[in-house]
């Protein structure tokens, strides 16, 4: 990490440091609906961060991460209402099983040759038959949801992620930093340059003696794991979970809009995703009920817009862009 | 000189289609040979069976004592193989260097040294000034340059070479050409080259095997090759002989 820190140009350094102690010292400064906005933006940052490291460097696209979210929710909180393991212990083995979950995904992909779009589908499938089978297991509460309960003399707790606005907001600040590290530290490994090869091309990889299948087997398993701690995080946070909700292709879109938005394989792209999005959605909520326009979907339809606006103006994301106005140089994707 | 690599009658059918016909031949550590035939000849299948894109449906390939046909073509990169394609691949997006990089890290588990290696390679390959441009803007010869770099880089043993020449003017043949006839003296990298450019062949070659519809009809010294009647008639021409 220290490594990490000293490769940075001193501009970069700076810029982090500023942002840093700017998130650590939001709560001072903002009202309580800033700072849930911003718990929902770092959460996107994280969350995204995971899926971009399979997507962004090693190239395979994942249309069901809500499948990761949400094993990794009901893991988590099913140990908690069922045997009262705290989430400490209970993120173990939510990474673990989204992890199983990922492999089986992978290898029924990679080891056939499903590709491109078509694995896409595969995961999109996974994560609706994973959705149709939570809604009939009575043991997770089935479609009924699965409820967190509220225990007054248990919100101290915050190794249990039992707590206020402020815990999660500082944890989902945790993550969101922890991700920007993880995805960076991988970039610049030799695992992360097997992915950006498979990624370029695969055959090419191949004859310079990269593993491909192991190579996109580990992409699945780490993004996988990492989503699964952001599903903890979820269930904590929100106290009930439904699977119609928490698996729903929508999650997996609404997941992957902040990387693509910000820039797909870059690290910092899905922290300015999320930046813009999460506060984009909000501020029209708040702007279409400001204007008095109460017609269903008319917020999806200012969003939908403003995203196309985005896309066309920054057909590569907005990070790479941004970088060069800050003067500072990401490496291209 | 012992045989590194040995090709023992080489098979390859595509339905019906007898894309390479009980081809066999050896190469010596150190030698350097090129594959020459006109199109279609099976040049490529039986580079491709070499570097393990495709099993051969008979025969057996073996390289440093090892039997190597039907392995992936990561498992016999591993071994000491690399290979150019014909269609060059680089990695589009990333920097010369980044691609050069990726294929060192297969001996250099750390990027640091990997990263050093890399630039050693480029700097042999007359491509240092180019590493900071992405892939996808160079001109031709220069991709060709890269696609040999990156394969070099992986510090094979032997280098399969697949019509690295075609599309260069003379004077970038010539300058391939020296940085490879330099590799093989100074590293003593073992070269196996598909080249229809003539030119190259006599330059580098030690010897040669002729492919025509799929079968080794000749091989020996370049310069008896090219006077025997049967290469003359397949692929040189009649007016080779002029």
């Amino acid at each position: 990490m220290i490594e990490l820190w000293r490769g940075l140009e001193p501009r970069a350094r700076g810029l982090i440091a500023m942002l840093l102690v700017a998130l650590a010292a939001a709560p001072l400064a903002v009202d309580r609906y800033l700072i849930s906005v911003l718990t929902l933006v770092l959460y996107f940052a994280y969350v995204g961060q995971a899926w971009n490291l399979m997507m962004g460097y090693a190239g395979q696209l994942s249309l069901g991460h809500a499948l990761y979210v949400g094993l990794g929710a009901y893991v988590a909180a099913l140990l908690w209402v069922h045997f009262g393991i705290g989430p400490w212990l209970g993120v173990f083995a939510a990474v673990l099983l989204a992890m199983v979950f990922g492999a089986v995904v992978g290898w029924l992909g990679f080891r056939f040759g499903v590709e491109g779009v078509y694995f896409a589908l595969l995961t999109i499938a996974a994560a609706e038959f994973t959705r149709i089978a939570f809604d009939n297991i009575g043991f997770t509460g089935g479609s009924g949801g699965l409820f967190l309960p509220y225990q007054q003399e248990r919100l101290g707790e915050w190794w249990n992620l039992r707590g206020g606005q402020l815990l999660f907001y500082y944890v989902a600040l945790a993550l969101a930093a922890a991700g920007v590290v993880v995805a960076a530290k991988l970039s610049r490994s030799r695992l992360g340059y097997q992915w950006l090869a498979v990624r370029e091309d695969e055959i090419a990889a191949r004859s310079l003696g990269i593993n491909a299948f192991r190579a996109k087997m580990t992409a699945v398993l780490v993004s996988s794991g990492m989503t699964a701690v952001g599903g903890v995080f979820y269930a904590f946070y929100y106290n009930n979970l439904f699977p119609a909700q928490v698996f729903d292709i929508e999650r997996s879109i609404e997941l992957i809009l902040g990387p693509i938005v910000g820039g797909l394989g870059t690290v910092f792209g899905p922290v300015v995703g999320a930046f813009i999005l999460t506060p984009l959605g909000e501020g029209l909520i708040a702007l279409t009920s400001r204007l008095g326009i109460d017609a269903p979907g008319a917020k999806a339809v200012f969003y939908g817009l403003t995203l196309i606006a985005i896309i066309c103006a920054r057909p590569n994301g907005v990070w790479p862009w941004l970088a060069r106005v800050l003067g500072l140089k990401e490496r291209s994707p | 000189m012992t045989a590194l690599l040995t090709i023992d009658r080489v098979s390859k059918r595509f339905r019906g289609l007898l894309a390479v016909d009980a081809v066999s031949f050896t190469v010596a550590a150190g030698d350097i040979l090129a594959v020459i035939g006109p199109n279609g000849a099976g040049k490529t299948t039986l580079f491709n069976t070499i570097a393990g894109v495709l099993a051969p449906d008979e025969g057996t390939i073996q390289f440093a004592g090892e039997r190597i046909d039907g392995l992936s073509p990561d498992a016999i990169c591993r071994r000491g193989i690399g290979r150019t394609f014909q269609i060059v691949r680089p990695f589009p997006a990333l920097s010369v260097e980044d691609n050069v990089v990726i294929g060192a890290l297969l001996r250099h588990r750390d990027v640091a040294s990997a990263r050093r290696h890399a630039l050693a390679v480029l700097e042999r390959l007359d491509l240092i000034d180019e590493r900071t441009k992405p892939a996808a803007a160079l001109t031709l010869p220069d991709r060709k340059r890269l696609e040999v770099a990156r394969a070099l880089a992986t510090d094979p043993k032997v280098l399969l070479l697949d019509e690295v020449m075609a599309g260069l003017r003379p004077t970038e043949t010539d300058r391939i050409v020296a940085i490879l006839a330099g590799l093989n003296r100074d590293s003593g990298l073992t070269i196996v080259l598909i080249e229809h450019v003539m030119r190259a062949v006599m330059a580098l070659a030690r010897r040669v095997l002729v492919l025509h519809h799929g079968a080794a009809i000749a091989v020996g010294a370049p310069a008896a090759i090219v006077r025997e009647p049967a290469v003359i008639q397949s692929y040189l021409g009649e007016e080779a002989l002029a």
